[in-house]
């Protein structure tokens, strides 16, 4: 469903992004493992349409949607630090997208209801997104993401500064989640255990350079 | 506090800032509120035919100047807040520059700029006000703004949100505390607007403010004056309240961070950000530009008459302009010495005292700043009513200008020096203590010398108060003894091409002479370590008052 050809990111004489070549099918759920600070994270906000590739060019389902804007995409974007919206509740939160949509308020309140019990979080919906602790934030950005039901979905270091317990038990939800709603997804991460744990298929940014992948 | 000093020296300390305060600032302000206690003059005063249409434009200028300065605001703040470009922090500090300049400068930069059929105008005035608030806007939003994570909006974007619908739903709400700051603060120096509406207002628009000036100044009416001050002082005591109030509801707490805003990286998008800065730079220099040409250009000829002239009085057959420019160039740097020399020392004192005691340094803390927060007309029309008859006829006296300067600068030179007493660990009069210091010794050794550099900070923003001091020194002015913006208003009261060139050059004079000073402290105020807060960055929002 996915096809990145040739995609090259320069910021001034420093490259980014060489050539990435890459294409995901329908329903992978697919880890982009490698150190911090090597371009994965660019890679996802070329695919979100957040950045403009210097070179090369992002499709989605045989469309080229390179010059497309980020909110015609329907790609979903879970960032590394949840980006919440601090002046909105989490129901809010959570409907945001959905409102984007034009859904009316009577699906929107039933499909907040349905995604937070799908991460536990039920009744959290009138709470501030400023009192809720690490691993809550990150179910409340993933169901936020989830909502509008992209079929794709892109996850910035999913479990990145959680401690350890909380780390497998939220790997295991992310994992149970995915499947559930039968999303593709790229997940991006440092961690070799975790994107074994979540992946069906795990691949670095060497790889993609030179076309293997 | 931690300081630790004799009884007596503390007593001393205390007692020179609070004797100059009392007799100044209280004094004057109590006389003017005794005026008013008499009833028939307050219900001599609101029968005046005037006085709804005087309540009336001060409050519908102060609205729409704050709604246009917010408006005319968000694009440079938006531009410095989230783009980086060659020349960027020169543009902020542009932007900065006219929020400190003298109101009569700006009057008179306004007066170059505009077409003579605008000149007197309300939108003149509202023009002005826009020019010297903008800064506001850029300083308070831009600052919020250029901490504002960017992927906020990122994540709302990936959700389907238009650029429009994002900036709506997530920037604008999240800026609105700020915003509300801004429009506050903006809301009340248009509010009480002095020199501005006074030079560009024309004979038929006033504020409370000028109002208040005519009544005392011009028809004598004591009493009506001393009414409208009270209702002025009223007025401004339930807006602050108002904003305090407001700002607290619309607090959101939001994850703030200190990044660098990117270079924009497309060749379309750099071209932009240029361009914006460009005009940006160009609106901003626009009035001082006009005002240096109007300099040498009266009555449309290229001429350094206005200049030349600056020296002597210039008598023309039948035609003598009674006002010597160069002599109030000299009023002007008498009075700022003087001024200055006074600020400097009761601030210092004022600071000293603060940090060393309790109870009377936290009443002393706020005493100070009261200053501030009463307009300056009110300052100077106090103290004209309180110091007319003996034994305290003191009209005559050549240091009764400075006085008033130094009692707007007070609060500056305190807000400078107290930050680095406070920021100064304890430890180290412990350890000159242990070194063999006595108290006395080491708080000299210390703290003292530790106020050398807040006190050039101080100096300096006491000298730009007193140089472009208008509201108080209206009032106080001697006759012979004109300050610089003094002598511009005057010269712009005047007929002809030559007084108007001549109001140019001086004005011109003074915007670069408190530039100068301004560019002093940011340099002083950088290099210092201990006062990184920069107090007196803060405080300098409130130095044009006038």
């Amino acid at each position: 469903m996915l096809a990145v050809r040739d995609v090259s990111v320069r910021y001034g004489a420093r490259t980014i992004l060489e050539r990435i070549r890459f294409e995901l099918a329908d329903g992978q759920i697919v880890a982009l493992q490698g150190p911090s600070g090597c371009g994965k994270s660019t890679l996802l906000r070329v695919i979100a349409g957040l950045l403009a590739p210097d070179e090369g060019t992002v499709e989605l389902d045989g469309r080229d949607i390179t010059a497309l804007p980020p909110h015609r995409r329907h790609i979903g974007l879970v960032f590394q630090d949840d980006q919440l919206f601090p002046h909105r509740d989490v129901a809010a939160n959570i409907e945001f997208g959905l409102r984007m949509q034009r859904m009316p308020s009577a699906a929107r309140a039933a499909r907040v209801a349905e995604l937070l019990e799908l991460v536990g979080l039920d009744g959290f919906g009138r709470r501030s997104v400023t009192s809720l602790s690490g691993g809550e934030a990150k179910r409340i950005a993933l169901v936020r993401s989830l909502a509008p039901a992209p079929p794709l979905l892109l996850l910035d270091e999913p479990l990145t500064g959680l401690d350890v317990a909380l780390h497998d038990r939220l790997a295991d939800d992310l994992h149970r989640v995915l499947r559930a709603t039968g999303t593709t997804a790229l997940i991006v991460t440092h961690d070799p255990a975790e994107a074994r744990a979540l992946a069906d298929r795990v691949v670095t940014l060497a790889e993609l350079s030179d076309g293997a992948a | 506090m931690g300081i630790d000093l004799p009884q007596t020296v503390r007593l001393g300390l205390l007692a020179v800032p609070f004797a100059f305060l009392g007799v100044f600032y209280a004094w004057p302000l109590l006389t003017l509120v005794a005026e008013v206690v008499d009833g028939s003059t307050i219900v001599a005063t609101m029968r005046r035919p005037g006085l709804a249409q005087v309540l009336w434009f001060t409050c519908w200028q102060a609205v729409v100047s704050t709604a246009c300065t917010i408006a005319m605001g968000l694009a440079p703040a938006y531009l410095v807040a989230r783009w980086d470009f060659p020349g960027r922090r020169v543009l902020i500090a542009l932007l900065t520059v006219p929020f400190l300049l003298p109101t009569v400068v700006v009057g008179a930069a306004f007066i170059a700029l505009l077409p003579d059929r605008l000149e007197r105008s309300a939108f003149a005035v509202v023009l002005a006000h826009v020019f010297f608030n903008v800064a506001v806007v850029v300083r308070v939003v831009g600052g919020v703004w250029s901490q504002l994570p960017t992927d906020l909006v990122a994540a709302a974007r990936v959700l389907g949100a238009s650029p429009w619908r994002a900036t709506r739903e997530i920037t604008l709400p999240l800026l609105r505390p700020a915003l509300v700051a801004a429009g506050s603060i903006a809301f009340l120096f248009t509010f009480t607007s002095f020199g501005v509406v006074q030079i560009l207002g024309g004979p038929t628009r006033a504020t409370i403010e000028v109002e208040i000036a005519r009544l005392a100044t011009q028809l004598g009416d004591v009493g009506g004056a001393a009414v409208l001050s009270v209702i002025q002082l009223a007025l401004l005591a339930a807006i602050v309240g108002l904003s305090a109030r407001t700002q607290r509801r619309a607090a959101v707490s939001i994850g703030l961070r200190v990044q660098a805003p990117p270079r924009p990286r497309a060749f379309r998008a750099r071209a932009a950000v240029s361009a914006a800065a460009l005009a940006t730079a160009a609106v901003v220099a626009a009035p001082m530009i006009s005002l240096a040409m109007s300099s040498v250009q009266p009555g449309g000829r290229w001429s350094l008459v206005a200049w030349r002239d600056l020296g002597r009085p210039p008598t023309r057959p039948g035609a003598d302009l009674g006002i010597d420019a160069l002599g109030a160039l000299g009023a002007s740097a008498r009075a700022a010495v003087l001024a200055t020399v006074l600020a400097v020392a009761i601030g210092v004192l004022a600071a000293l005292a603060i940090a060393s005691t309790r109870t009377a340094g936290r009443l002393l803390d706020i005493g100070s700043m009261l200053p501030l927060g009463t307009s300056a007309v009110t300052i100077g029309f106090g103290m004209l009513i309180t110091f007319d008859h003996a034994p305290v006829d003191w009209r005559g006296e050549p240091w009764l200008v400075p006085v008033g300067h130094a009692l707007v600068a007070v609060p500056f030179v305190v807000r400078a020096a107290l930050p680095v007493l406070r920021a100064r660990p304890l430890g180290w009069s412990e350890a000159a203590a242990v070194l063999g210091a006595s108290p006395i010794r080491a708080w000299w050794e210390i703290d003292v010398r530790l106020l050398r550099r807040p006190m050039l900070v101080g100096a300096c923003f006491a000298a730009a108060v007193s140089f472009g001091e208008f509201g108080a020194t209206t009032f106080l002015s001697r006759s012979g003894e004109e300050t610089l913006p003094i002598a511009i208003a005057r010269l712009l009261g005047r007929a002809g091409d030559i007084p108007r060139a001549q109001a140019s050059a001086l004005a011109l004079v003074l915007a670069v002479a408190t530039t100068v000073v301004l560019v002093g402290i940011e340099l002083l105020d950088r290099s210092s370590s201990l006062a990184r807060s920069s107090p007196a960055r803060s405080g300098g929002d409130d130095a044009r008052r006038s």
